[in-house]
């Protein structure tokens, strides 16, 4: 119900606000009667026991809550343009020193596992976080930028950590050489599930890269020969650090981390080794995509994103546009998978639920489509703080919940909404760009 | 191949359209045009609502694929048949550009932007599917501040230097209007069709609009397709006028011809004491006009 109409100049209409709340309060009345209403006694024998107290607090709730609404409504000055100006104004201005700020954010967190406050749960967290960024960057180019809804992206994820491990194990292949190939595999999966949604779109495409999401996890749980089933496989080996190993006893002959340093064994230091590759993948992932977006390609997927028929009759080749941002997408969860399966040493199909997809599209989503600093910041709210939140254990859902349409009501268009052009003439005066998207 | 007597036999026509039929699960939208359209010239199509104008472009620019006839477009390029074509090939490699009814900018990339992605085929290729483009070589960074300055060219062309970094979106129609055409050009056509270019402009600007697309055929040689209502700019910038009517082709000539033409007085005004009936389907006088 848009309330927002209900109230003309002439103030605030309490017969329309009194009705608003009575239906409210009459669709909450149905609900409670029988949710809070009644309850099984605890006695036995099946008998009910009746709670009419519960019922008429839950009513009243409701009635005051949605009366205050729309109060709230009706009074609040009209929004001029979009919600919270100053904001894109603020991000509009910080745009402007992009790199800085980038250079600044991979600083500081470069820095933070190697600050004595680091322990284990940190550092880990830490790499947490930054394999979402790593894998919103990715699903950024193929949402944000090309504008394809891809619900599915967690299946080349699921293919990279598959890829590698079973490299890794049947092949005996180092990290570094499985991760590039891991992500190859990932990147072709990417272009064969893109050829035959290249004609879909909006939430067709969405549909169908939902099933492919899963149908690639079911595949995973069936085919055991090779993928171990449900039980998933175990054992995938730390990457080493030129040779050096992350172990307490190395076997003989072989030099361990500390050994060559010359300093106690501590299990941290493998976390620690773990987070700079994920830092320099997700580095990797972030510059790779910037630049992609200031090359013919990279312009070719947003104007794809904005008119697909006006692309069309410019020549540009739709088929190949999709693809390769299907691709290079899938290739980035490709290699955030390799990691992945390394750093738990261990995976399973479920690890790769449609939940992961929707997280991931919900970074990229929250983060303002294409931006690449409000993945950052989504990702952080996203996995962070429920991390943080477990003793809040029960609601977190609720808080996950309420933080989803706070953003949406506050920022529709996502936290960070503003699109720094790929390219300027420079003769634009002052001003002529626009804070925020129209 | 034409039936066309043309004024100026000399000079060959770049767009051949023949026997151009349309259907649409029965509804035939065009049924058997027939017409051509020279390098260098401004040839009109007009034609009551629903007479088939639009179609006939989606025709030639492979939006549609026509159920019946030939299209065929020839240029140094090479010779195009452009009824088998797919609609992305026909623009890059046919050279065949065009502008939408309803503005078709990318809205919220700049102008200078959408400029560029329209030099994505030249721009593609320097950059070498983006491996030259990713290393930064010269060769990418050459062709692209080439491709700026073409684009800057064009902006000046039409005052509109300024607005060259703001989002397209954002501009007043009338601008948004010329940056589309800009923005056709801009991918190097032979033949640009214009599907009413005019609508929603003011005087003025219908004005600049002549005056532009004059300079397009002046300076670039370029074919120039439009389809327009405004009588003011059909018959004030074309050299050839073709007039369709229910999906028929009814007359085609010089816009002088086409004005005097009983079949087109008929088609757009009623005949006198015998209104809506003359609208009425079937071989009118005008058709196959010599």
């Amino acid at each position: 119900m848009d309330l927002g109409n209900r109230f003309g100049d002439d103030g605030i209409q309490w017969g329309a606000i009194l009705k608003d709340a009575g239906l409210a309060a009459l669709v909450a009345l149905v609900l409670a009667l029988l949710l809070f209403g009644v309850r099984l006694s605890d006695g036995g024998g099946g008998g009910l026991e009746f709670r009419p107290w519960w019922v008429v607090i839950a009513v009243a709730a409701v009635f005051a809550g949605r009366a205050a609404v729309a109060l709230w409504i009706g009074t609040r000055k009209p929004a001029s343009g979009t919600a919270l100006p100053w904001f894109d104004r603020a991000v509009a201005r910080l745009s402007e020193h992009k790199r800085l700020l980038f250079a600044a954010f991979f600083l500081a967190v470069a820095i933070l596992p190697l600050l004595p406050v680091a322990d284990r749960r940190m550092v880990d967290l830490a790499t947490l976080v930054m394999i979402y960024v790593m894998l919103g960057w990715g699903l950024n180019i193929v949402v944000g930028l090309a504008g394809l809804l891809d619900l599915g992206y967690v299946a080349f994820y699921a293919v990279g950590a598959y890829s590698y491990t079973l490299l890794a194990i049947h092949f005996d292949l180092s990290f570094w050489v499985c991760l590039p190939l891991a992500g190859a595999i990932a990147a072709l999966f990417g272009v064969l599930l893109g050829f035959p949604v290249l004609r879909l779109r909006g939430d067709y495409l969405a549909i169908v890269t939902l099933g492919f999401g899963e149908m690639t996890r079911i595949i995973i749980i069936n085919w055991s020969s090779l993928t171990g089933g449900s039980e998933g496989i175990t054992g995938i080996a730390v990457p080493t650090l030129f040779g050096l190993r992350f172990t307490p006893s190395p076997a003989a002959g072989e030099t361990a981390f500390h050994q060559f340093f010359g300093i106690p064994f501590g299990g941290i230091h493998k976390l620690i080794f773990l987070f700079y590759i994920i830092l320099i993948l997700a580095l990797l992932t972030h510059l790779f995509s910037e630049r992609m977006r200031k090359l013919p390609m990279g312009r070719a997927w947003e104007a794809l994103r904005e008119d697909e028929i006006a692309s069309r009759a410019l020549g540009l080749n739709p088929v190949l546009v999709k693809l390769s941002a299907f691709g290079l997408g899938a290739m980035f969860a490709g290699f955030a998978g390799s990691f992945f399966a390394t750093r738990q040493g261990f995976i399973n199909p479920s690890s790769f639920t449609f939940i992961e997809s929707a997280i991931i599209l919900a970074i990229v989503v929250l983060g303002g489509m294409g931006s690449q600093v409000g993945v950052i910041c989504a990702a952080i709210v996203l996995i962070l703080l429920p991390e943080l939140a477990r003793d809040f254990a029960e609601f977190r859902m609720l808080l996950f919940g309420g933080a989803m349409v706070a953003i949406m009501v506050w920022r529709p268009r996502g936290l960070l909404a503003h699109r720094v052009p790929s390219v300027r003439l420079g003769q634009a005066p002052p001003g002529a760009l626009r804070g925020g998207l129209p | 191949m034409s039936a066309l007597a043309s004024p100026d036999a000399a000079v060959p026509a770049m767009l051949e359209v023949a026997h151009l039929s349309m259907h649409f699960e029965g509804i035939t939208a065009i049924d058997d045009v027939s017409f051509s359209a020279r390098r260098g010239e401004i040839t009109g199509i007009i034609g009551p609502n629903g007479a088939g104008k639009t179609t006939v472009f989606n025709c030639i620019t492979g939006f549609y694929r026509p159920s019946v006839g030939r299209i065929a477009l020839d240029h140094e390029g090479g010779r195009f048949l452009l009824e088998r074509m797919e609609g992305f090939r026909i623009a890059r490699d046919a050279g065949v550009a065009r502008t939408f009814q309803n503005i078709r900018l990318f809205p919220r990339m700049t102008v200078l932007e959408n400029l560029l992605v329209a030099q994505h085929v030249k721009l593609m290729r320097a950059s070498v599917f983006s491996i030259a483009g990713l290393l930064g070589l010269p060769r990418f960074r050459e062709a692209e501040a080439a491709a700026i300055e073409v684009a800057r060219g064009w902006l000046d062309r039409l005052g509109l230097v300024k607005a060259a970094d703001r989002e397209a979106g954002t501009l007043a129609h009338g601008q948004q209007r010329k940056i589309e055409i800009a923005r056709a050009m801009c991918s190097e056509p032979k033949l640009l069709c214009l599907d009413e270019p005019a609508a929603g402009l003011n005087p003025r600007e219908t004005a600049e609009l002549n005056r532009l697309l004059l300079d397009i055929r002046e300076d670039y040689g370029v074919g120039i397709l439009l389809i327009e209502h405004d009588m003011a700019v059909v018959m004030g910038i074309s050299d050839r006028v073709v007039v369709l009517n229910y999906g028929a082709k009814i007359s085609d000539g010089t816009p002088e011809e086409v004005r005097n033409d009983p079949a087109v007085i008929r088609a757009y005004l009623g005949e006198e004491g015998d209104p809506p009936e003359t609208n009425s389907r079937g071989p009118s006088p005008g058709r196959g006009r010599p």
